[in-house]
């Protein structure tokens, strides 16, 4: 599915900015922009001190799926990996983003009858937690998430995910099932072979999950990551090997990828 | 705006985009009609166009260098048949003039390129990238003024579509080369294309494009787009598209200055889709402000070299 973006950037100033564990969430009003569809994403830059911060960066705007889109406004998740998400953690209530979007496809709804199970974790969680409240409206029956957080902090980041039963899992044992969150997901598949498998993380666990699923032939949706610099198809950045041969640009063709088409999730994604 | 005359087109105004940095089909896909109500650029430059299909590198393609982008894409794109099936007929769907970038390793790639391209009607006038090696002496084509030459004198009898030859600024003397094209008949020159520039991984202590090196872009060279601008037009009289780093109305209006008669906007369009209407917008107030009546002051010129280096 893709809603189409307004076209060029358009400045938003945020209503709420709040840390949720290891997490940032930024919601900024967007009055003007389309309601997106779970999966797409926005290219998004401070408006006032993009640039000359650490490395003499950030200068491309970056990419982030939405979490939440209701009324007008659009939220998002991040956490401070580098000069763009540091500066942009730093925004508070009140400052301003330009951002370009929706923009990409995002997820197609399971096959009818069929159970979506959301995976992912860590960065992960927007759009599956976007995806989550959709299927909830649309009265999709038995929806669940796993989630798998490295510590008990960023596991915070669950609560982000809630119109759907969440299991979580962790890397030190802190919170919920002490191990990796694909080790959840076998249990749900043997409990329900059937269910159709959308996923979002660190790419690890991301490629795990695609390698499960096509060793059990199921039907999965990945939503995968790039450093893209445009968002809407220019720079050619983006590119994932595809099974089939050549590259998808992530951006326009993705990102969210049916699992089939990759081979392997790349390490760049 | 006034409108521009550049090789016997008529262009609405000044501001068009540099080939590879903008595809107007996926922004389509993005964006929809909106894109071609408000078509942000006067005449539009399709990305480069191989005579077989190319892939394009391994990633990773992208590298954020210190105010601009590194990149080394490799040129992926359908191939010429590919290009003239395909993607013409949705290129000669946009509001303005359509010019067609291509490239080849050999002169007889270049020249079926040219024939082929020029014959369409939906092409108003082509660009040769020349930022590729020569099979024989391994040198880019367009860093050695002798081989742009003799390239240039090849091709320019097969089209009577006006002949744009894209400099790079890899090179040592780039008036030169610009002054071997315009000899041997290019309508038009454009530069600067991207420096050559590479980026390591801290980790593994090797390159981390995977093509080894790339192309610097934005605003990081719009300080040697100008100055190499410069040299080209005290160098020649055909007209000159310039471009590198260009942001605002300003950074065009100083290549307009330095002897441009087109400014591309590149990188800037990945940070603002629409960033050339809004640098159109900027270049207009900028000339109605700085008519020669008001600005040919000495104080007032020192005001603004201040607040630029204030900024």
């Amino acid at each position: 599915m893709r809603v189409l973006a307004p076209f060029g950037r358009r400045r938003a100033a945020l209503t709420g900015a709040r840390d949720v564990g290891a997490y940032r969430v930024l919601e900024a009003a967007d009055p003007d922009g389309p309601r997106p569809w779970p999966g797409q994403f926005y290219m998004l830059a401070a408006a006032e001190r993009w640039g000359a911060g650490a490395d003499e960066r950030p200068y491309l705007p970056r990419a982030f799926s939405f979490l939440r889109a209701t009324g007008g406004t659009v939220a998002f998740m991040l956490e401070d990996v580098g000069p763009g998400t540091r500066r942009l953690g730093e925004l508070a209530a009140g400052d301003e983003l330009w951002l370009v979007g929706p923009l990409g496809i995002g997820f197609s709804p399971p096959p009818a009858g069929a159970r979506a199970l959301l995976v992912g974790g860590g960065v992960g969680v927007p759009p599956l937690a976007a995806w989550a409240d959709t299927l909830a409206e649309q009265g999709a029956a038995g929806c669940e998430a796993l989630l798998g957080f490295r510590d008990a902090r960023r596991a915070e980041g669950a609560r982000l995910l809630d119109a759907a039963p969440v299991r979580v899992a962790t890397d030190d044992g802190s919170v919920g099932h002490h191990g990796l969150v694909t080790e959840l997901l076998e249990q749900a598949l043997d409990a329900d072979p059937a269910a159709t498998v959308y996923a979002c993380g660190p790419r690890a666990m991301l490629e795990a999950v695609r390698a499960l699923c096509a060793e059990r032939g199921l039907h999965a949706q990945l939503a995968l990551e790039a450093g893209m610099a445009c968002g809407f198809g220019a720079c050619y950045g983006c590119a994932v090997p595809l099974a089939a041969g050549g590259y998808a640009r992530l951006c326009v063709d993705g990102p969210v990828l049916d699992a089939g088409r990759i081979d392997a999730v790349p390490a760049h994604a | 705006m006034t409108a521009v005359e550049f090789c016997g087109l008529r262009l609405a105004h000044p501001i068009v985009n540099g080939s590879g940095t903008f595809d107007a089909i996926a922004a389509r896909r993005a964006f929809g009609d909106a894109l071609l109500e408000g078509f942000p650029f006067s005449a539009f430059v399709s990305k480069t166009i191989t005579l077989q299909p190319r892939a394009g590198n391994p990633p990773p393609r992208l590298w954020e260098a210190q105010a601009g982008l590194i990149n080394s894409i490799g040129l992926p794109n359908r191939g010429l048949a590919g290009y003239l099936a395909d993607d013409l007929p949705q290129l000669a769907a946009l509001p303005v003039p359509l010019i067609t970038n291509v490239m080849g390793s050999t002169i007889p790639e270049v020249a079926e390129l040219v024939e082929a391209v020029g014959a369409r009607g939906e092409v108003a006038a082509i660009e040769l990238n020349v930022s590729c090696p020569n099979v024989r002496t391994g040198l880019d084509i367009g860093a050695d003024p002798r081989s742009l030459g003799e390239l240039v004198r090849a091709v320019r009898p097969l089209t009577r579509r006006p002949l744009i030859v894209k400099l790079t600024p890899n090179t040592a003397d780039v008036a030169a080369a610009a002054l071997a094209a315009e000899r041997e008949g290019a309508d038009a020159v454009s530069l600067i294309n991207t420096l050559r520039a590479s980026a390591f991984a801290p980790s593994s202590r090797r390159p981390w494009l995977g093509g080894g090196t790339g192309g610097l872009s934005g605003a990081a060279i719009r300080t040697v787009a100008l100055a190499q601008v410069a040299s080209v037009a005290r160098a020649v009289d055909v007209p000159i598209v310039g471009m590198g780093g260009v942001a605002s109305g300003k950074d065009a209006w100083n290549l307009l200055s330095a002897g441009a008669t087109l400014v591309a906007v590149g990188t800037e369009s990945f940070r603002d889709p629409a960033a050339g209407t809004r640098i159109r917008a900027e270049l207009k107030s900028l000339q109605i402000a700085k008519t020669p009546s008001t600005s040919v002051n000495g104080s007032q010129a020192q005001v603004e070299v201040d607040a630029d280096l204030a900024d």
